[in-house]
């Protein structure tokens, strides 16, 4: 008991990405209004982002940029444990581009769909379509 | 103990998340989900996710509140949830 309490405290990074992921996934289930089920799909990008952001840090490590002074700093020997892993970062930085791509495309979704409907809300559309298909 | 900072910051990261989705209000949503993204964005500078926080703040704070404000003028702003 004595090492586990610790052990789940320290990894709070992962406990509210559990959170923000699950708040997302129910915004996009649960909720009635189009809008709001683009927020919580971006709330689910981001909190994915958050977990790897969180798996590239290392406590104690600096930043990933070549320490030294302005005359060949960079020939001194690189040790990768100082360092926090930029992979991630790599990856996560296509990720926040493709999101705000899905962001725009589902959000000129919605606009069509207030156009031909007059409505967001997805009850009401789905109202319009039995009524249509029952004529 | 000291309160580390990234777990002060995500703990407002959550509760304007459950904020944008629960005003009722699309503007007020919109403008509530853009503070939840510069709230990421100082989480991942204090994480040492330079590079991301500098997109973050760019393309999620700025063009996404732009998108989704143009897109709640284009339609309405009542919701029922």
């Amino acid at each position: 008991m004595n090492d586990l309490l610790p052990l789940i405290a320290d990894k709070y990074n992962y406990w509210i990405y559990i959170v923000l992921m699950m708040l997302g996934l129910y915004a996009m289930i649960g909720k009635n209004n189009l809008v709001k089920k683009i927020i919580g799909m971006n709330i689910f990008q981001t909190s994915i982002i958050l977990f790897y952001v969180s798996i590239a840090y290392k406590k104690g490590g600096t930043l990933p940029i070549i320490m030294g002074d302005a005359h060949g700093g960079g020939h001194a020997a690189v040790h990768a444990a100082d360092y926090i892993n930029p992979l991630p970062h790599c990856l996560m930085l296509t990720a926040i581009v493709v999101s705000v791509a899905t962001l725009g495309v589902a959000l000129a979704l919605a606009i069509k769909i207030y156009r031909q409907y007059g409505t967001l809300e997805e009850d009401d559309i789905n109202h319009q379509i039995r009524m249509q298909a029952g004529q | 103990m000291t309160l580390p900072i990234d777990l002060a910051i995500l703990t407002l990261v959550v509760i304007s998340g459950i904020g944008a989705l629960a005003v009722k209000d699309l503007l007020g949503a919109s403008i509530v989900f853009s503070a939840y993204s510069f709230l990421m964005c100082l989480a991942w500078a204090s994480m040492g996710a330079v590079d991301v926080a500098f997109t973050e703040a760019a393309v999620g704070a700025g063009v996404s509140t732009v998108f989704c404000v143009a897109a709640v003028f284009h339609t309405t702003r009542r919701t029922k949830d």
